[in-house]
């Protein structure tokens, strides 16, 4: 019998979520030997027409990691769709829209302004901006057309299951591997990580007390922290309590808090909304005005509770006119 | 009139590009666009950030060197904040960024840029991988060089948490210490690390230096650009890759200029075309002259074989003995082929190794004190660090909260963009001859960018995402007249 074929594929992404699946070291041989890898473009030579010559549900499975965010990825996410039976979304991006989804904040224009006009090292009274359509002395050349904003992959593709984490744990990666191998995989639109909180496998979770009150909200490099104590504890902003565990607590073994990139457990429609109410509900203090000033803090509460996932949110973005009449977005 | 040919995407790279190449009624090659189709607009979101999750923040500009961005972010953060980290947090952070070094362009050597040299530039492209590489160099070799990579990449997530995306980095030093028993571990694999440094300069010598073609390929005419060179220094300049000032030399191997990081914007300034997201940075003393090579024009490059140009030497004996030996080898210095960008990327990689040895040694790494807790109020930071593709600056303005208001990120292929454009022409205009272009000639059209390493996510702080190779020629009706199908 013919090995099952999988594919590998990244869009809007850092490649970290490519090194992820590197860090698998030698299983990845093992991997090898018991899949047929049919298209990784960071390491093989596989094409789009490879791809395109599929049969329709041909690949097993497909990995994709990235946001989308542009009609080339667009395109890409559907052509994989039909060629695979299982699609898997790898990653914050792909699953939340990730760090790159802060874009949502902004507009493009805002962002070309930024880049091309505003810093401080552009030449001085620089006009010009990249266009979709440029002449040039021998031809033309063009460029693509990036969205208005940052999507996450079942925003614009029926995903199957998602693998969290900015990158997914090596752990996870293999245990989904051997679920698809094994074909013991959990009902559809399920998040392949233990449903439970972070402070379940945290090694501070004894110090963790039961009835957490906190008069301050404390920056992780203004003031020095015990590395035995809970964080939240102590008064850092570690987003434990309303993540997902699965990623070994790794960022807490560094001694700083979690940020919360493997998003929410199942019963969470909405990872900043929750996060920002479970933070807000650990003021000690009674009256509004209080627990403002304890809130006040925080000094970015959307950069700090949507970091991973504004583009998934039921934000989805920052509020504005839509003057092309939604054509963009 | 023109014919075109489109290599959209390239490959084996970080990130997404593509090129165009225009030919005229002759067939010949008139003009070949490096281009970047996209944008990210990582300056943009990170205002309204407080500064202190910049370097977690931008290191997911780019995960195949989270360690670079952080590592330059966490500096900037120094400088924002006035502070002068302890000696032991300096010397951690140096030694887990020369642990990073070794990692990161052992995995170009055997990814990505090797596969056209251990298994051939005209090889079958199924092979031209690293699965090609292994089936080259045996199982064995593969088994050390991934065990290697493990080890080291342990020892980065012991002490900076995360490997892809690290936590570590605090204005004024790093979350937490390294403990005497880690320490041991460090050694350890710091030996180790010496021995695989050297044993890939062997493979470069054995399987490279020993091929003729492959010698000429490097010498050609084809890859070679006049142009000038950046890259950080120690007191003694010699190559550094955490700290010291950036030395430009001319394309005679005069120094131009020495500065000091924080000076950047008196000598680094960034044109823009229309075809292209990525910012093309050019020397301001010397100015833009367009897409040309040679003294007049501001065009540098950065990244291993530019570093090496620009110093004096390294720092440590076998890398130094390596540097001697490559300069003897193709002959006088400043070398400017770029293609040798594979040699000094491994001398550099001995060269980590060897100081990852010396730092791994140093008895105060397990010094308790990593941490000064900042006092100052936050303004402007600077910090400059070497990427493995080349320098790298990140600079920040915030307000009194230490909240960003202004960032500016200056990444490595920024600054090697626009002398991979005159290389890919040049390439281009060698190589394709009547508008012919198979598999072979185009991909050594890549191998013209892919010496520099180049991360063209990290670049337009962009959307990595790479598509198949075609290449399409279109008559000068528009009309397609041949498809090549990279499969």
């Amino acid at each position: 019998m013919s090995k099952p074929q999988v594919g590998f594929y990244w869009c809007a992404a850092c490649g970290g979520c490519e090194e992820a699946v590197v860090d698998l070291n030698e299983d990845i041989l093992k991997v090898v030997s018991a899949v047929d890898i049919v298209f990784w473009p960071v390491a093989l030579d596989f094409k789009r027409s490879d791809v395109e010559a599929m049969a329709d549900g041909q690949m097993a499975v497909c990995f994709i990691n990235g946001a989308v965010r542009s009609s080339e990825q667009l395109e890409m996410a559907e052509l994989l769709r039909r060629k695979a039976k299982t699609v898997i979304a790898f990653g914050s991006c792909s699953h939340m829209g990730g760090i790159p989804g802060l874009a949502n904040l902004h507009g493009r224009q805002a962002m070309m302004d930024e880049a091309y006009r505003n810093v401080p090292s552009m030449a001085a009274g620089n006009t010009v901006y990249p266009q979709e359509k440029s002449d040039v002395p021998e031809g033309s050349l063009h460029l693509p057309t990036l969205w208005e904003t940052v999507k996450t992959l079942d925003q614009v593709i029926d995903v199957d299951y998602y693998l969290p984490g900015c990158p997914p744990p090596v752990n996870l990666i293999n245990d989904a591997v051997g679920a698809i191998l094994s074909g013991q995989l959990p009902p559809k639109g399920t998040v392949l990580a233990p449903d439970i909180s972070l402070c379940e496998e945290c090694d501070r979770k004894d110090s963790k007390p039961v009835d957490l009150s906190l008069t301050e909200f404390k920056r992780p490099h203004l003031a020095e922290s015990d590395p035995q104590k809970c964080l939240l504890a102590q008064g850092f902003l570690c987003l434990g309590a309303v993540t997902r565990k699965g990623c070994g607590s790794v960022c807490i073994k560094g001694n700083m808090p979690c940020t919360g990139c493997m998003g929410p457990t199942s019963h969470v429609v909405d990872f900043g909304a929750k996060a920002l109410s479970a933070m807000a509900s650990l003021a000690a203090a009674k009256e509004d005005q209080e627990i403002d000033a304890v809130m006040d803090k925080i000094v970015d509460p959307v950069g700090t509770f949507y970091r991973y996932s504004l583009p998934a949110s039921l934000l989805h973005r920052r509020y504005q006119p839509l003057a092309d009449g939604g054509k963009q977005s | 009139m023109s014919q075109r040919i489109t290599i959209d995407p390239i490959t084996r790279l970080e990130g997404h590009g593509k090129i165009d190449i225009l030919l005229n009624d002759a067939g010949k090659v008139d003009h070949a666009y490096f281009q970047v189709p996209e944008l990210r607009g990582f300056e943009r979101f990170a205002q309204g950030r407080p500064a202190e999750d910049m370097p977690q923040i931008t290191s997911r500009i780019c995960g195949v060197c989270p360690t670079a961005h952080h590592m330059a972010s966490t500096k900037a953060l120094d400088s924002l904040y006035h502070i002068d980290p302890p000696v032991a947090a300096k010397k951690i952070r140096e030694l887990l960024y020369n642990i990073f070094f070794v990692e990161d362009h052992a995995l170009h050597f055997f990814f990505l840029g090797g596969p056209d040299f251990v298994v051939g530039p005209t090889a079958p492209k199924a092979e031209r991988n690293i699965l090609g590489v292994l089936g080259k160099v045996g199982a064995e070799v593969g088994l050390k060089v991934i065990g290697v990579r493990k080890r080291l990449r342990e020892l980065m997530t012991l002490t900076m948490g995360k490997v892809i995306h690290p936590v570590f980095g605090l204005p004024g030093g790093i979350s937490k210490p390294i403990t005497k028993e880690e320490q041991q571990k460090f050694i350890a694999t710091a030996a180790e690390a010496v021995e695989f440094g050297k044993f890939c300069l062997q493979i470069f010598d054995d399987i490279v230096l020993k091929n003729k073609q492959y010698v000429e390929y490097i010498t050609s005419e084809a890859f070679t650009h006049r142009t000038y060179y950046m890259g950080m220094v120690d007191k003694n300049n010699k190559v550094n890759f955490y700290d010291g000032d950036l030395r430009v030399v001319a394309p005679d191997g005069k120094e131009l200029t020495k500065f000091p990081g924080h000076k950047y914007l008196d000598h680094i300034v960034e044109h823009v075309e229309p075809w292209s997201f990525m910012k093309f940075c050019y020397l301001k003393e010397i100015g833009w002259k367009g897409f040309a090579d040679g003294p007049e024009s501001g065009i540098f490059a950065v990244a291993p074989l530019a570093r090496l140009n620009a110093s004096d030497g390294m720092a440590t004996p076998v890398a130094q003995q390596a540097y001697e030996r490559m300069y003897a080898t193709l002959g006088k210095k400043p070398v400017h082929h770029t293609l040798a960008t594979h040699w000094a990327r491994l001398i550099e990689l001995m060269y980590a190794a060897e100081r990852m040895q010396e730092l791994a040694n140093d008895p105060e790494i397990i010094n308790p004190k990593v941490r000064t807790i900042p006092t100052q109020t936050p303004d402007e930071g600077i910090g400059v660090v070497e990427a493995p593709r080349g320098t790298l600056i990140h600079h920040y303005q915030t307000d009194d909260r230490g909240v960003i208001t202004q960032a500016n990120l200056i990444v490595a292929t920024q600054n090697n963009a626009a002398r991979i454009a005159l290389s890919v022409d040049k390439a281009a205009k060698s190589v394709i001859i009547d508008g012919k272009a198979d598999d072979g000639i185009l991909n050594l059209v890549e191998m013209a960018f892919r010496a520099y390493d180049p991360c063209n996510g990290c670049a337009t702080h962009s959307l990595p995402g790479k598509m198949p190779l075609v290449v399409r020629v279109f008559d000068a009706e528009r009309r397609l007249v041949q498809e090549i199908r990279r499969d």
